[in-house]
């Protein structure tokens, strides 16, 4: 590890291994430090992203697709269902991944492009010099060393610790934290290339519960809920087991993920003296969907696009720094994060009556002559009863 | 005072997002707690697992 690199990078997921590899191809130097000891595990993920948005980071491989998705079913809680083909889905349909081996590749990539890259080794606090940020004090196995940057990415997800060192509130509300639980379930009837979502207030309360397809007859089971909702014997975990009891008895657990999904407003702004922050960290996972990968690659190389222009200008203060906000934030991903906003809170208010109408209503109509915003239009005509939510659902997606 | 669970703990870093104090920290797979906790609840509210609890502090 060298004493001084342009850019120091937290976090070795997706956005880390974006941001570590675009620098590097920039030809700046790039440290990936990632606290845990092997990238791509624990998986904290259900691991689905669209097909058009990975290709433009990555060319498709068979060695971390584990399953290719055509169409996509929701359940309504009196159990009537509906399904979107891929015509109609449009990107919202793609692959299953297997993280483990996707986001080693990502790294490894960022590798072969020249970055250095550090396992076990974690950010202790931000190396400050006369009030601005000059890079990290990092450790590895209780050694610690002083890590100058001119700039540091903090892609430390979810969990994120180093924007608040420096000063950026990353605190998620509880009503907006989805508090989640996962298994990889096999030996399991499933269709194996489509996803399922399940809604309702008893089944998963303002969130969803999924089966995700990894294969012919294993899937990521999960479920996320608000963290309001979630209290003693009626967490993520509990409500998971119930369904898993209820619909695949014959199941066996081979892996247990959790973790916590925001469904929150971006943070009020994503860079400040020598810092951008990108991905989960700077709650940029989708409010609607809760994917997190597509938004973290995109901005973990757009912040090293950012990092290298400024760098070669000899000024990372914020402002040198804020085209990286201003164009994530003017971008499709800003505007979709708004959109998705939006309608989550539409959709989190509906009851299991209104549920069960919507998707009743919806299941009669052959979805393929429809786009989102006729379907929409046609669920109003249906569902008179509906006409505020729906109405502002319309107005949100026109 | 706020206890964890270990053996429950996921270490999945949920908890360490919601609290408002900046008080929980993720090291790999330890979940630490510093003195800034207030045992304001939220993390025991939203752990996926259950594995926080805000313990009396006569008990403790």
């Amino acid at each position: 590890m060298k004493r001084k690199y342009d850019v120091l990078i937290v976090g070795g997921g997706p956005g880390g291994a974006l941001a570590a590899r675009t620098a590097a191809e920039k030809g700046l130097s790039a440290c990936l430090i990632e606290k845990r000891p092997a990238i791509g595990v624990p998986v904290r993920c259900a691991e689905g992203i669209g097909k058009e948005t990975l290709k433009e980071f990555i060319a498709p491989d068979d060695r971390w697709i584990s399953a290719e998705i055509d169409s996509a079913r929701f359940v309504a809680p009196d159990g009537t269902s509906m399904t979107i083909e891929q015509e109609m889905a449009g990107s919202k349909v793609g692959y299953i991944l297997d993280r483990k081996i996707f986001d080693r590749e990502l790294v490894w990539q960022a590798a072969a492009a020249g970055a250095d890259v550090f396992v076990k080794t974690r950010a202790v606090s931000p190396l400050m010099d006369d009030g601005s940020l000059k890079g990290a004090t990092v450790a590895f196995c209780g050694e610690e060393r002083k890590v100058g940057a001119d700039v540091v990415i903090a892609a430390d997800g979810i969990e994120s610790k180093f924007a608040r060192w420096c000063g950026l509130d990353t605190t998620v509300p509880m009503r907006e934290l989805m508090s989640c639980a996962q298994y990889v379930l096999t030996d399991i009837d499933i269709d194996p290339h489509v996803t399922v979502f399940y809604f309702g207030n008893r089944i998963a309360p303002e969130g969803y519960l999924w089966v995700f397809p990894k294969g012919d007859r294993t899937a990521n089971v999960g479920i996320g809920i608000s963290g309001r909702k979630s209290k003693d014997g009626h967490r993520a975990r509990h409500l998971l087991d119930r369904f898993i009891t209820d619909s695949f008895p014959q199941g066996k657990k081979v892996e247990l993920i959790v973790g916590g999904v925001s469904v929150c407003r971006p943070l009020p702004c994503t860079v400040a003296d020598g810092l951008m922050v990108v991905g989960d960290a700077a709650r940029l996972s989708d409010p609607m969907t809760g994917g997190g990968i597509a938004n973290a690659m995109i901005t973990g190389r757009l912040a090293a696009e950012v990092a290298a222009d400024a760098i070669s200008r000899g000024d990372v203060g914020r402002d040198a720094l804020i085209p990286y906000d201003d164009g994530w934030r003017s971008s499709s991903v800003g505007k979709s994060l708004e959109k998705n906003y939006r309608i989550k809170e539409v959709f989190i208010k509906l009851d299991d009556a209104k549920l069960n109408a919507l998707i009743q209503s919806a299941s009669r109509l052959d979805l393929k002559d429809f786009s989102v915003l006729t379907l929409v239009k046609e669920l109003i005509k249906r569902n008179p009863k509906m006409l505020l939510e729906l109405k502002s659902l319309y107005s949100v997606l026109k | 005072m706020l206890v964890i669970h270990r053996d429950i703990c996921g270490y999945c870093g949920a908890c360490v997002s919601v609290c408002p104090e900046g008080a929980l920290e993720l090291i790999d797979a330890y979940l630490t707690v510093d003195d800034h906790c207030t045992a304001c609840r939220i993390c025991t509210r939203i752990c996926p697992l259950g594995a926080l609890e805000v313990a009396d502090e006569a008990k403790v």
